[in-house]
């Protein structure tokens, strides 16, 4: 077996992690950009991830699927920290952003948000003008230093967002007056303007409809080339069109990971089969 | 009349009637039809077809029946003495009623009117039975008719629906004709009061001095603005110490306390929304004044222990629980999804606090602080005891001041006359008030409003 260099998905601790995770690594070796390793959450007394250990990598999107109260969410808000806001959640465990423990104590949990952003399962645009959703996220972090920088991180975001031509007329009107796709396009325009590393997503398309789901979708797979996604999804259609790698959760524990395509098609798991199939869920 | 019996009887026609439809609709089942309407409606509505009739007769009756006696005992009375006219007739009348109940009156009964009294009494009697018999027979023939009525396809249901809601429409109107008639009265007796003091010198006049009557010299001066003044300082101080406390105790409970602390704590808070105005007023009274005062000693600024600043700090105390929870009720109203945005933005919990939570619970906010502002206005026992009563325009806040509240209960309580300016004046304070609390509450209703249709 060869032995793969620190950089490379299947790194090789990963494969000595407590847990009977099934791993497929990719044909061609992606550079890591979050590493987790034996993460547990408990909401309270009841443990709601098990020994959870991944590689996430760069400038791909990374799908996470399973039945409904698998982890697969919980998992994701790990990954900014955003259990921290529920009360009673604890996680234990390890994970890395480029090498920085998360959960360390030095690390700023405000500047780690800055760097993983979040997109989330309701489009849910700030009560302001759309101009004031993009900039609010550059204004906290103090990213702009003038009017003009300011107007061109908001020109920027919301052209990667591919919102731009729709909405560069009414930048002062309401941000909730948008479409339901369109709102979402805003969020993701939002977080981008902080310019994160990994974008979080947690079924950013649940609540659209079917075009403003394909928008959503093209979007995520342009915006593959300068992020790393990570991104929860129900629809297996979903996870098959926008991911390079899927995880699979299944009460609590991730029982197999690897490159989409061989999850769909060839998955080596039982379970994942049987979910893949229909056969629950 | 005797009220017990015919409501027994009206009690007793009901239970019937009510029993009886629901039989006679069962009947229907057992037959073999289907109902449209469950018995139980068949029972209510047969209930409403005779209860109205009786009602109707006895209310007419009600409404009728002092008009109807008074002429009775006009044509029992001999011509020379009908003929009589206001007092004296009405004196005549009286005497004949007096006589009837069995009380006595004072001096001789003429013979004339014993056979008045006795006359009367059989009267009554007579329509007493008429009436009743009157009611009772249109409540059984409504209950005929409304058995005749019930048949498997009567939509009872609907047609009790219908009257229950017209119930509901009646309750509601009741409530309007309330506001209704009290703004009617206050702005008659108003306008009666603006006959005697030219509206000019009520609203803009700086002097408030009403001479009683007993006094003499003329009526007195009634400037509106003194009091007026007194009001709006006793509210701001109160709002000044209301509202930072108030919203921050809702930022805390809805924001950083855990869920144990905000269950305890928000309604030990509450509890102060509880607490009589009467015991605040002498809390103002005894401790907070002579505190202020001790505290303005040391400074070497002079307080008054009863003063605007004493009454003002205490009502703002009061109104502490009303900012904090309709605005912690407002803050919590917020989606989560909201904060959870901020957050994930990487903004820190007072930043996201700051810059989208408050901003988006604005509105609610604002409407509690109006809602609260017309509380302080419209205070009455706090200011009776702790503000001095003295209404002078002062700009010191350490000095005693009157507010329009007050004034009307001085002007109110011992010997009035309501037909002197000192008294009536009441009501075109009263009325300024109402009006004064009435913009602020729409205001306030029209602001919640249109914040709820936000997250919709």
């Amino acid at each position: 077996m060869q032995m793969p260099s620190e950089k490379i998905v299947a790194s090789t601790d990963l494969y000595s992690m407590k847990s009977s995770t099934i791993r497929t690594p990719d044909a061609e070796a992606r550079p890591v950009r979050v590493k987790a390793r034996e993460v547990c959450v408990f909401y309270g007394p009841k443990q709601a991830l098990f020994d959870v250990s991944i590689d996430i990598p760069e400038k791909a999107v990374t799908a996470f699927i399973g039945p409904s109260g698998c982890g697969k969410s919980t998992f994701l808000r790990c990954l900014n920290r955003m259990n921290d806001t529920i009360e009673g959640a604890r996680v234990t465990g390890r994970i890395e952003l480029d090498g920085d423990d998360v959960y360390d104590a030095s690390l700023d949990v405000v500047e780690l948000r800055a760097r993983v952003g979040m997109v989330f399962q309701k489009p849910n645009p700030f009560p302001k003008s759309i101009y004031e959703n993009i900039a609010y996220g550059p204004r906290i972090h103090g990213l702009a230093a003038s009017k003009a920088e300011m107007d061109g991180i908001v020109e920027s975001s919301l052209q990667k967002a591919s919102l731009w031509d729709e909405v560069k007329d009414r930048l002062q009107e309401p941000g909730t007056g948008l479409s339901g796709g369109q709102q979402q396009r805003l969020c993701i325009a939002r977080a981008i303007a902080v310019s994160p590393e990994v974008i979080l997503m947690d079924e950013p398309c649940s609540a659209l409809d079917p075009i403003a789901t394909a928008k959503i979708e093209e979007l995520i797979d342009e915006l593959r080339e300068n992020y790393t996604i990570a991104i929860v999804t129900h629809s297996m259609q979903q996870a098959a069109r926008v991911s390079q790698r899927t995880a699979f959760f299944h009460l609590g524990n991730l029982v197999e990971e690897g490159p989409t395509d061989q999850i769909f098609t060839s998955p080596a798991e039982k379970r994942t089969q049987d979910y893949i199939t229909g056969r629950f869920g | 009349m005797n009220t017990a019996l015919v409501a027994a009887l009206l009690l007793v026609l009901l239970g019937f009637a009510y029993q009886m439809g629901w039989s006679r609709s069962r009947s229907l089942v057992t037959g073999g039809s289907k109902l449209h309407s469950r018995p139980s409606y068949h029972g209510s509505l047969a209930a409403i077809w005779a209860l109205l009739p009786a009602l109707l007769i006895l209310g007419l009756w009600a409404l009728l029946g002092t008009t109807a006696t008074r002429a009775y005992i006009i044509a029992q009375l001999p011509p020379e003495i009908a003929s009589l006219t206001g007092a004296d007739l009405a004196g005549a009348i009286a005497r004949i009623r007096q006589i009837e109940t069995g009380f006595g009156v004072l001096g001789e009964t003429a013979p004339w009117e014993n056979a008045a009294a006795q006359a009367l009494r059989e009267f009554r009697l007579l329509t007493y039975a008429v009436v009743l018999a009157a009611a009772a027979g249109t409540g059984a023939l409504g209950l005929f008719m409304a058995r005749r009525r019930i048949t498997a396809r009567l939509r009872a249901r609907n047609e009790v629906e219908g009257v229950v809601r017209v119930l509901l429409i009646g309750c509601s109107v009741v409530a309007i004709l309330t506001t209704v008639g009290i703004v009617a009265s206050l702005l008659s007796e108003a306008i009666r009061f603006f006959t005697f003091v030219s509206p000019v010198d009520f609203f803009f006049g700086t002097v408030w001095n009403p001479r009683f009557s007993s006094v003499g010299s003329g009526s007195g001066d009634y400037g509106l603005l003194p009091l007026l003044w007194g009001t709006l300082m006793v509210a701001t101080i109160a709002m000044i110490v209301a509202l930072p406390i108030g919203l921050m105790t809702a930022i805390y409970l809805s924001q950083y306390a855990p869920p144990k602390v905000r269950s305890t704590v928000k309604p030990i808070v509450e509890v102060l929304a509880g607490i009589p105005t009467i015991v605040y007023g002498f809390f103002a009274l005894v401790t907070v004044g002579p505190f202020l005062a001790a505290i303005g000693n040391t400074l070497g600024i002079d307080i008054r222990a009863t003063s605007a600043l004493t009454a003002g700090v205490v009502m703002g105390i009061m109104i502490i629980p009303f900012i904090s929870s309709l605005s912690d009720d407002v803050i919590r109203q917020v989606p989560r999804a909201m904060r959870d945005g901020s957050l994930g933005l990487g903004a820190t919990q007072s930043e996201t606090i700051k810059r989208v939570i408050l901003p988006a619970a604005l509105p609610g906010i604002v409407g509690a602080f109006l809602l609260a502002v017309s509380r302080a206005i419209g205070e009455t026992m706090i200011v009776v005891l702790a503000a001095g009563n003295s209404p002078y325009l002062r700009l010191n806040p350490g000095e005693p001041v009157s507010t329009v509240t007050v004034t009307i209960v001085n002007q109110l309580t011992g010997d009035t006359d309501f037909a002197s300016p000192q008294s009536l004046v009441a009501f075109a304070l009263g009325l300024t008030l109402f009006a004064m609390t009435l913009v602020l509450n729409v205001v306030a209703l029209y602001i919640v409003r249109r914040y709820r249709e936000q997250y919709e």
